[in-house]
């Protein structure tokens, strides 16, 4: 417990806190700046649809690259290996079904939220709403994860111990967070992720050299190394089942997780916003293209890193620093660098944390302003585009809020599992819609109801009784059992039935807008009509 | 600045030049050709990424045989996942490029052209 409170031992809190401070300052000048041109609903949203395909891509790289897979993915393969690396082939592959499916008929048919493309030919008020708390949910889930690391992050990097100073911390990341969002918008929003990225991949590229230098460039070197590091189990770090290979129902949590993982990405509501705000599907392909580029090599750079933490930190080191796996690349930035390395890496890792909340809390406020407020309520009469704005601004403040009390009373808690709970939604609740919609011209209001609810009753159901909340091995509750679905991610089960669920919901219905389904089917293969870019 | 705030999800045209578009042997051709990429690449890289899984999950003794040095099967087939993937990347852009795009630009053209 010694530990707890030192933070990384040879961490300079003051420098790190300094470096993150001017990364703020020189966001904020910027988000300022593009609040200047944030005028409408479409800059607000959408930043006026002005982003080149190159510049999107980075953002979107900014937007995914999230804190879980910069220091989890990275720890997971410097404490069990092989195992680590499977994350990052299922969160890159995923890319393709966004690349080839969804993300330029997104861009051609929709505005600004995924309800817009789902509830294209169905009945506006009820799909509308469902997206909308399919939405809250994903972006909630994903929101709450990222806080509560923020908690563990402070104090493994800044050696701010006790309650009060964390909770400062989080009210901290929660108030800048709002602020970006409320006064830069998409725009202000979208710079922070492009800054983050590029400081982040350039940062770890500079690791990756650096520890492959130390290996005379020789990545079975480095593996050895990790090997003679590693003790007993050093050999097992080679190769797969370390982590999920112990038994038949680990090895089907295994399988359950890397489906969620490859078919949940293009249905986060965050990723698909990003869609639109470049002024083409053209630009959405390059968007895509760039994104699977830089979230690849980075990737590698992952693989590179959690080998060298292994082998120049060592899991005993990484298992005793506070936030054990979480620790593996600032230990090792800071081997490497020392104190100015690794201020600069826990910089990166807060401006990450920043980065995609407030994506998350911009997508979560677009899609209550404008699918419930403006379409479900005002039933699509809202007075003006202000109002609209104006909802969503305090949405954004209210998400803000929850945010901050959220991470607060979860940053002691375990909350792996609500990463791989918002991509089971995000796979059982969008993409099946989001599939049929685009492609299947018997689809329907009533098979569009099916799949949303019924996909997000049943991945939460299954959570709940699942082992990751009770019973399991680090439980959320602890003390008591109630579990009886016996994998922790429900995948393997809520996808397919989601996908069942649409099917059914839709052949029981007789409901078929031919006239609606012709409109989308030739916008989204076409582009005609599109939003187009706003002028500035 | 000039701002236009498009609102026209329910205003495009009337229903009628959408069918008719969406009848025409041109846009047929055009949906032919999407789907022939996409569906069957999409088939391929989900099996492939699947058996990827499979042997990680339940072939152990497969992956860790050892090719040169400390690199083993699993590392080569994982780092054949990055491969296939950016391999589909380029040759979905390259078709798109030559196939689709020339078709969709055309057929939005005259969409766009008549309603004006």
């Amino acid at each position: 417990m010694r530990h707890l409170a030192a933070g990384v031992e040879g961490s300079n809190p003051t420098l790190n806190i300094i470096i993150f401070a001017i990364f703020v300052a020189i966001t904020l000048v910027i988000v300022f700046r593009a609040s200047r041109n944030t005028k409408t609903a479409s800059d607000y949203y959408a930043a006026g649809r002005s982003f080149t395909g190159p510049q999107n891509g980075i953002a979107i790289s900014g937007d995914y690259l999230s804190a879980a897979s910069f220091l989890g993915i990275a720890g997971a393969i410097a404490i069990n290996g092989y195992d680590g690396f499977l994350y990052s082939i299922g969160f890159l592959v995923a890319w393709l079904v966004a690349l080839l499916l969804v993300a330029e008929l997104l861009r051609n048919t929709g505005k600004f939220t995924l309800g817009d493309v789902v509830a294209f030919r169905m009945r506006q008020r009820p799909v509308r709403a469902a997206a909308a708390v399919s939405t809250l949910a994903v972006s909630f889930f994903y929101l709450l994860a990222q806080m509560a690391g923020a908690g563990g992050l402070v104090n493994l990097l800044l050696g701010i111990q006790g309650d009060w100073g964390q909770n400062a911390v989080i009210a901290v990341v929660g108030v800048l967070m709002i602020l970006y969002v409320l006064i830069g918008g998409m725009k202000g929003t979208t710079w922070v992720q492009i800054i983050k990225a590029v400081l982040l991949i350039l940062g770890a590229l500079a690791m990756t050299l650096w520890v492959l230098g130390k290996f005379g460039f020789n990545f079975s070197s480095l593996l050895q190394g990790a090997v003679d590091r590693g003790g007993a189990s050093g050999p097992a770090l080679l190769d797969p089942g370390k982590q999920y290979g112990k038994t038949g129902t680990s090895k089907l949590d295994f399988l359950s997780l890397g489906i969620a993982l490859v078919l949940g990405t293009a249905g986060l509501p965050h990723v698909l916003m990003r869609f639109y705000t470049v002024p083409t599907a053209k630009d959405a392909r390059k968007s895509v293209v760039w994104a699977i580029v830089l979230i690849g090599i980075f990737y590698l750079f992952t693989l590179v890193l959690g080998y060298g933490a292994g082998a120049l930190v060592g899991p005993q080191r990484i298992n005793a620093a506070p936030g054990t796996t979480n620790s593996a690349a600032p230990l090792l930035a800071l081997e490497l660098g020392g104190p100015v390395l690794l201020g600069f890496i826990s910089a990166v890792a807060f401006a990450t944390i920043l980065a995609v909340v407030a994506g998350l809390t911009i997508t979560a406020s677009a899609s209550f302003a404008h699918d419930v407020y403006a379409n479900v309520i005002k039933k699509g009469q809202v007075d003006s585009k202000q109002a609209e704005v104006r909802v969503a601004r305090i949405t954004a403040l209210v998400i803000g809020a929850l945010a901050i009390v959220g991470g607060i009373l979860a940053k002691n808690q375990n909350v792996a599992f609500l990463v791989a709970l918002a991509f089971a939604v995000a796979a059982s609740a969008n993409l099946p819609t989001i599939l049929y919609s685009l492609f299947w011209k018997r689809f329907n209001t009533s098979g569009a109801l099916w799949s949303m609810y019924g996909g997000l009753a049943i991945t939460i159901v299954l959570i709940v009784f699942s082992p990751a909340v009770s019973g399991g091995s680090k439980p959320m509750i602890k003390g008591v059992d109630f579990h009886w679905f016996p994998l922790e991610n429900p995948g393997l089960v809520s996808i397919p039935a989601s996908f069942l669920l649409g099917f059914l919901g839709a052949v029981l219905s007789k409901e078929y807008n031919a006239k609606k389904y012709a409109e989308m089917e030739v916008r989204s293969l076409t582009g005609a009509h599109a939003e187009k870019a706003t002028a500035h | 600045m000039s701002t236009t705030d498009q609102d026209r999800v329910d205003e495009t045209g009337p229903g009628e030049t959408w069918q008719k578009v969406q009848a025409s042997p041109e846009f047929a051709e055009l949906r032919r050709r999407l789907r022939t990429f996409v569906f069957p690449m999409t088939v391929l890289f989900l099996v492939w990424y699947l058996v990827y899984v499979l042997l990680a999950d339940y072939a152990h003794g497969f992956m860790s045989i050892k090719l040169i040095g400390n690199f083993n099967v699993g590392l080569l087939i994982g780092l054949l996942q990055f491969v296939s993937t950016f391999l589909i990347t380029w040759l979905y852009v390259r078709y798109a490029n030559r196939r689709l795009d020339p078709v969709a630009d055309k057929i939005r053209g005259e969409i766009e052209g008549g309603a004006q």
